[in-house]
């Protein structure tokens, strides 16, 4: 997988496990796409509006339309499927005011509410919306790239098969017609691309590797990368195990003794990491992009660090090291 | 930087769910996704039942893991028995029995639908319909129904003298506390019915009758959709009342004194905002914490060393280049232990001080029976020489 590839299309969604850093690393996806000169969005949908908080925006204070930049070529939005319902019938209804009274009638609301799938397929349109060429919301500025903060991956998959199914379910008039095209679009890999995301922890890596089998069979959607997040960097090498046991059996002192249980414990954890990112790379047939496991809270600092790991191709972390500072 | 081991624990823990849940019969584990819910509701389940309780562990266990762990071949949506031989191998002593389920939402939804069916027809009408396949798989609000239709169920049946839920991973605890009254509305089909009822406040706005809002939504969705919406509700309508029944009795068991509710975090930044919103919300909706379990705490072992005393004691017997790298592996774990016990600190106080346990992160070892009851030994207060 190489940054530019993956950045090369309009669309991207980030999916994963919950609890993966699947924000994290939309963010840093966005932020090597600004430092290429691209203008980007990165849209967090479900409810999830976190990155102005990472970029050290004050979280509750919105832009126009919701799309907020953070820093140059770097914006957000948090996707509002209401907000994007009232944006489509706009569109959608010659007359203003029948729009107006459509989506403020109480009725729509509960049908809109009520009818399954709906929201998902809103919260899908409006991220294609924004990643058209021409917007088509008046006075908007189209980008190069929107970067999805999908939902957790049973959801996501759900997100993007909403098209399709209203499509189907329609039949004909302009919803199953707009829901058509958004859905070409989400198929064509020049165009939309689902990065995923795992920990290196066997469940996260599973339900990657299931997520991949669904986009596959449900949708013909291929991953066109795969990041593995919070990887420890190898500190101990093959022959250290043995020998930390040996130095343990042999009596220390109280606090020495934690330290090498510690130490233990740690090499046991890398040995568990690196079988777990082996097994992913071999489910999904191609090397996954390591980004190291990071103590701090993450900050802009953080991001810029991590974007530029990225760029490099990833944490090297796989010789063991003598880290001494 | 590495991710060091957990050490040796002391853990301050001030909680014990043995004592918490002694005489509850249901215990809903709630929290952010990814902090090892499931994992934590299976040890909770294994310890109740290891208690002589007889119990039915509810899982939604999306990495399939936890039936291989409990030596099922597959987990499906009726309870099965744990075998107690397997759980005496991994060192257990079950004096109950665990049961144990893994959510199919679809399955629950169509079981629900069939039960409440006046006859077959009405069944195979909604069954077959495509709003309602569309509705009771993949979309969102229906797993947390699902899971709590279920969780009524069993309760109603009253099979199981415990019952532990882990819950779908939301980020919002109002999906999970409103599903059932969401879908109540839903299913009441209120929306549809306002929009065909002539006195419907939309159509006294429009003032043209509803022939004209109907005109507008079927231009925009297509003739098909609002027929098959139609035809859904028309359906459905045999069974509503046996749907209104049962969302009120689950709203009422989720408030139940019998019920607890266990809110699970782990001790990272962005976990532990997202369960002080998570509690805020309950608190809200008038379900009280019952308890909290902050998993995967970097828990002492490497506070009392000191980095270079270590190194140096080491140096002859290893080398300096490996003492070195367990003086930095130490030196990291105290910077997580610091980290975790600031995050777990906050957590307690933004949550009012609820009794809260600390558990450690423990590798791969939760796959085994052994390595459950070793977290079980940490909720139950029975770990680190009975302490908490």
């Amino acid at each position: 997988m190489t940054v530019d590839r993956l950045l090369s299309r309009r669309l991207l969604f980030v999916a994963g496990k919950g609890g993966v850093g699947r924000t994290t690393v939309a963010a840093v996806l966005g932020l090597s796409a600004a430092g290429r000169g691209l203008r980007t969005i990165v849209a967090g949908v479900g409810g999830r509006d976190e990155l102005p908080g990472l970029f050290g925006a004050d979280p509750k204070r919105s832009g126009g339309g919701g799309e907020r930049e953070l820093i140059p070529g770097l914006s957000s939005i948090a996707i509002d499927p209401q907000a994007a319902m009232e944006e489509y019938l706009r569109d959608q209804l010659p007359i203003g005011p029948v729009a107006d009274l459509l989506s403020s009638s109480r009725t729509f609301g509960y049908l809109a509410a009520a009818t399954p799938g709906l929201r998902e397929l809103l919260t899908v349109g409006k991220v294609w919306e924004l990643a058209q060429p021409a917007r088509r919301v008046p006075g908007g500025e189209p980008y190069d790239l929107v970067v999805v903060d999908g939902p957790a991956t049973g959801y996501g998959v759900g997100l993007l098969a909403a098209p399709r199914t209203f499509a189907n379910v329609a039949r004909r008039g302009p919803i199953s017609r707009h829901a058509a095209t958004i859905h070409a679009s989400l198929v064509d890999r020049r165009m939309t691309g689902v990065v995923g995301v795992s920990r290196p922890d066997e469940a996260a890596v599973n339900e990657l590797l299931e997520t991949g089998v669904r986009l596959r069979g449900d949708l013909g959607i291929e991953l066109c990368g795969v990041i593995v997040n919070g990887v420890g960097r190898r500190r101990f090498a093959g022959r250290d195990r043995s020998r930390l046991r040996a130095a343990l059996a042999d009596h220390p002192e109280p606090a020495v003794g934690r330290a090498l249980r510690l130490a233990v414990e740690s090499d046991e954890r890398e040995r568990i990491e690196r079988a777990e990112v082996g097994r992913l790379a071999e489910g999904v047939g191609e090397d996954p992009v390591v980004l190291p496991f990071v103590t701090e809270e993450i900050d802009l600092d953080a991001l810029i660090a991590l974007s530029e790991l990225l760029e490099a191709g990833g944490s090297t972390g796989h010789r063991a090291r003598g880290d001494r500072r | 930087m590495s991710s060091p081991g957990t050490g040796g624990v002391e853990a301050d823990a001030t909680g014990d769910l043995g004592r918490l849940l002694e005489r509850r019969r249901i215990c809903i584990c709630v929290g952010p996704g990814g902090v090892g819910k499931t994992t934590t509701a299976a040890a909770i389940g294994l310890e109740l039942a290891a208690g002589g309780r007889k119990v039915a562990l509810i899982t939604i266990d999306p990495a399939r893991r936890l039936a291989g762990t409990l030596g099922l071949d597959e987990l499906d949506n009726e309870p099965r028995l744990v075998d107690r031989r397997r759980l005496a191998a991994g060192g257990v002593d079950c004096r109950g029995e665990l049961w144990a389920m893994m959510l199919d939402p679809k399955q629950t939804f169509d079981e629900l639908v069939a039960r409440l069916a006046p006859d077959a027809r009405a069944r195979e009408e909604v069954l077959g319909n495509r709003i309602y396949r569309e509705l009771s798989s993949a979309v969102a609000g229906s797993q947390e129904f699902t899971a709590i239709a279920k969780l009524y169920e069993l309760d109603r049946e009253g099979e199981y003298e415990a019952i532990v839920l882990d819950t779908p991973p939301s980020r919002n605890a109002l999906d999970f506390i409103q599903a059932p009254a969401n879908l109540t509305n839903f299913l009441e089909g209120r929306a549809l019915g306002a929009l065909l009822a002539p006195t419907s406040l939309a159509s006294r706005i429009v003032g043209r009758g509803t022939g004209a809002i109907f005109g507008i939504l079927r231009r925009l969705t297509g003739i098909d959709l609002l027929g098959e919406v139609g035809d859904f509700f028309g359906a459905l309508s045999g069974m509503l009342e046996g749907f209104g029944e049962r969302a009120a009795g689950v709203a009422g068991l989720l408030r139940d004194p019998g019920t607890a509710v266990v809110l699970v975090s782990s001790a990272e930044g962005r976990p532990i905002d997202e369960s002080i919103a998570f509690a805020r919300e309950l608190d809200r909706a008038g379900m009280r914490l019952t308890g909290v379990v902050v998993n995967r705490m970097h828990l002492d072992g490497g506070d009392a060393s000191d980095p270079e005393r270590v190194e140096a004691a080491l140096a002859e017997r290893l080398g300096g280049r490996l003492a070195g790298r367990v003086a930095a592996n130490l030196r990291d774990f105290q910077v997580l232990a610091e980290r975790d016990r600031a995050g777990a600190q906050r957590l307690g106080r933004e949550l009012g001080d609820p009794p809260i346990v600390y558990v450690p992160g423990l590798g791969g070892e939760v796959d085994e029976i052994a390595g459950l009851a070793r977290v079980g030994s940490y909720l139950f207060g029975a770990a680190a020489g009975g302490r908490g």
